[in-house]
């Protein structure tokens, strides 16, 4: 049991820097933009994130640096595709390309650092009043570091926005048509520009959350792919905050679990492990495109840019 | 749609394939040397890095002994980092050539088969490769005994822990892994003969986050020291949080983790280059295999921290002394493997041909091994 409740909770944080990420590519492609810049949205926050803690040793600034910088990547990929209707394919695999030389880049007079102590404090887990004394979730999901129960609020807070409110529906119908939601006096550009830079600005908390709490050094490529697998979350999560915070979870054990059971007597290839969250991704397109459910699919006009007299 | 989807797993998969292998500035960084000599023609190496040159382990070890290189002899040094070990490497070594240089050094074993074949394409330029077991006509290969001040952080850890479990990050199941596995185990023995090693497999070599996850894992399973064998300091810093203590590798990582960093086994290549170099320059290089140990100072153990009990000193001085007199102290027998069999017999000991072919555990360590 107590293995069990110490998996859960290391998932937990594992998903974490995942369900950032997804909640912000699940934003940008609310939109009908996809960004495949993930990668490089996640160093370019992982990379400001650290620099500005490290100089300031201010938690408050170092995540506010994490959003610009994620923001500004989100912002060079919304002028290529909602100006200029750029391929997005391209110009979010640009984006990563970018942001990882960046981080490269701006990282190299940090290698070696750690994280200032007035941030690690900050970032300390604790135990959330009453919450934290419940059996079993408890110490799963309330004697976290503050960062994880701000994904908790994020991911809530982004689903009433998206399912309760005026300005989510506009974002659902410009993300499904374009042109219908234009009709119907809905600022378009607008509305893409402040997701896709809103949704950089999580890429980059996602970021952030790897380079200054889990960690808490500067090293180099410091997400080894975890953007791509925020990607693929998009898709089991289905486009749907409340599914991303536990797809996220999920995935964040499916990241570790292979520690847990090595050496236990049960012979799983780590290599097939591995592979997992890329195997359950298919599965869950497989069955959704297998019901064709409406709830399930894609933003309509997912990749296909939006131009007004094309209409 | 259906389409743009499909398309979109299509180019993750591909993606979080590709890009996990070359993640860096694909363009070689030139850094002017500093000529000491400017009437004679400045000589160009080439150094090719499996990841990262900041990854502040085994790339970034390289990388000091290029830089320590560049200083002391006033060559002109270029190298590329993050090169997926894989065909990209002739590639690599051929944009090397094309920019002159002369000597190239490949600083990782899967780099080996593609740096044998360049090295018959350019017969002229001379191929040194680290960790591999192959020469021809103009490559030769270098290595260290690494397992020498494994065995020494072994006796630090046997001698600090509590609860007689000791966890041991590890990358790939290759002999180079493994026989350091051995060594440390053994080292912890032989002060601490109920301590067990547990190891746990990452299969990556630079993957902080994941490589704390395995550390995390194995301090949950009660194990009181982290040490391992990846370049990067995740498993350290999950020994911090839990104020554990650990072990490093690579390089001195003790102000990232103060409080729980003992000591590490690591890398000091820049003499080495430095010598190789030289030779070369005077004509005086041959394609060898060249495998030394503490004596040269190649390999060495970071001096014990406050943290390590103060009583290991003494010993790990003691130990080191005889192996500086060229006496094989760590692989000799008795030596059992994990299921109890004698695998060298008592007063014998293993050759360093064995040593780099280790493939099986010795006795004492918890973990299972499937040598591809």
């Amino acid at each position: 049991m107590e293995l069990w409740i110490s998996f859960f909770a290391a998932a937990v944080v594992a998903g974490t820097p995942l369900l950032f990420a997804t909640l912000g590519e699940i934003m940008t492609e609310r939109s009908g933009n996809l960004n495949l810049g993930v990668e490089g949205m996640m160093l370019m926050g992982a990379v400001m994130g650290f620099q500005i803690g490290l100089s300031t040793g201010n938690p408050a600034f170092a995540l506010l640096a994490a959003m610009v910088a994620g923001a500004v990547g989100a912002a060079i990929f919304a002028f290529l595709t909602v100006t200029l209707r750029a391929n997005q394919v391209v110009s979010g695999l640009s984006l990563t390309i970018f942001g990882t030389g960046f981080s490269s880049f701006a990282g190299q007079k940090l290698i070696g650092q750690v994280t200032p102590e007035s941030i690690k404090a900050f970032f300390k887990p604790f135990s959330m009043p009453l919450l934290g004394d419940i059996p079993f979730l408890g110490p799963i999901f309330f004697r976290q570091d503050v960062f994880v129960y701000i994904g908790y609020i994020t991911a809530i807070a982004f689903g009433i926005y998206l399912y309760k409110t005026n300005k989510g529906l506009n974002l659902r119908a410009i993300g499904e048509n374009p042109g219908a939601a234009d009709a119907a006096g809905i600022n378009v550009t607008l509305y893409k520009y402040v997701h896709i830079l809103i949704g950089g600005a999580l890429c980059g908390l996602g970021g952030a959350y790897l380079s200054l709490v889990y960690v808490p050094a500067w090293q180099d490529y410091v997400t080894a792919g975890r953007g791509w697998i925020a990607v693929a979350l998009v898709i089991f999560a289905a486009w749907n905050p409340y599914k991303a915070l536990l797809g996220a979870y999920f995935f964040g054990g499916l990241d570790i679990i292979g520690f847990r059971i090595q050496g236990k007597g049960i012979h799983i290839s780590q290599y097939l492990i591995d592979m997992l969250p890329y195997i359950v991704t298919i599965v869950v397109l497989v069955a959704v495109s297998l019901k064709k459910s409406k709830e399930n699919s894609p933003p309509r006009s997912l990749g296909t840019p939006y131009f007004r007299e094309e209409r | 749609m259906k389409r743009t989807v499909s398309l979109i797993l299509a180019m993750v998969m591909l993606l979080a394939i590709a890009l996990t292998g070359c993640s860096s500035a694909p363009a070689p960084v030139q850094e002017p040397g500093q000529s000491q000599n400017p009437e004679e023609k400045k000589m160009k190496v080439g150094f090719i890095y499996v990841g990262p040159a900041g990854d502040g382990g085994w790339s970034y070890a390289h990388d000091q002994g290029r830089q320590y290189l560049a200083k002391e002899l006033g060559v002109e040094t270029i190298f590329q980092e993050s090169v997926p070990e894989g065909p990209e490497v002739e590639k690599v070594v051929n944009d090397m050539v094309d920019q002159g240089a002369t000597v190239i050094f490949g600083t990782s074993f899967g780099f080996m088969d593609y740096m044998e074949k360049a090295s018959k394409n350019h017969p002229d330029v001379k191929f040194l490769h680290c960790s591999g077991n192959k020469t021809t006509e103009n490559m030769g290969n270098y290595f260290g005994k690494m397992y020498q001040a494994r065995y020494l952080s072994g006796i630090v850890a046997g001698m600090k822990t509590e609860t007689n479990k000791i966890g041991y990050v590890a990358a790939f199941e290759i002999p180079e892994v493994v026989n350091g596995i051995n060594a440390f185990t053994l080292g912890v023995q032989s002060v601490n003969k109920d301590a067990v090693v547990k190891v746990k497999w990452t299969h990556t070599w630079y993957d902080p986050a994941k490589e704390k996850e395995a550390a995390k894992a194995l301090l949950d399973e009660g194990v009181d020291v982290i040490t391992q064998h990846q370049d990067t300091a995740g498993p350290l810093q999950a020994a911090e949080e839990k104020g554990a203590f650990a072990i490093g590798y690579n390089s001195d990582t003790s102000a990232l983790v103060p409080k729980a960093f003992m000591t590490a086994p690591v890398w000091n290549w820049g003499p080495y280059y430095v010598q190789t170099v030289k030779a070369i320059q005077e004509g005086t290089w041959k394609p060898e295999a060249y495998y030394t140990g503490l004596e040269t100072g190649i390999v060495d153990l970071v001096p014990l921290t406050a943290n390590a009990p103060e009583a290991a000193k003494a010993v790990v001085e003691k130990a080191k002394t005889e192996m500086l007199t060229g006496k094989q102290v760590v692989f000799v027998g008795p030596i059992k493997d994990q299921t109890g069999t004698e695998k060298v017999g008592s007063g014998s000991e293993m050759t360093e041909a064995d040593i780099l072919m280790m493939n099986w555990f010795v006795q004492g360590v918890e973990g299972e091994l499937k040598i591809q």
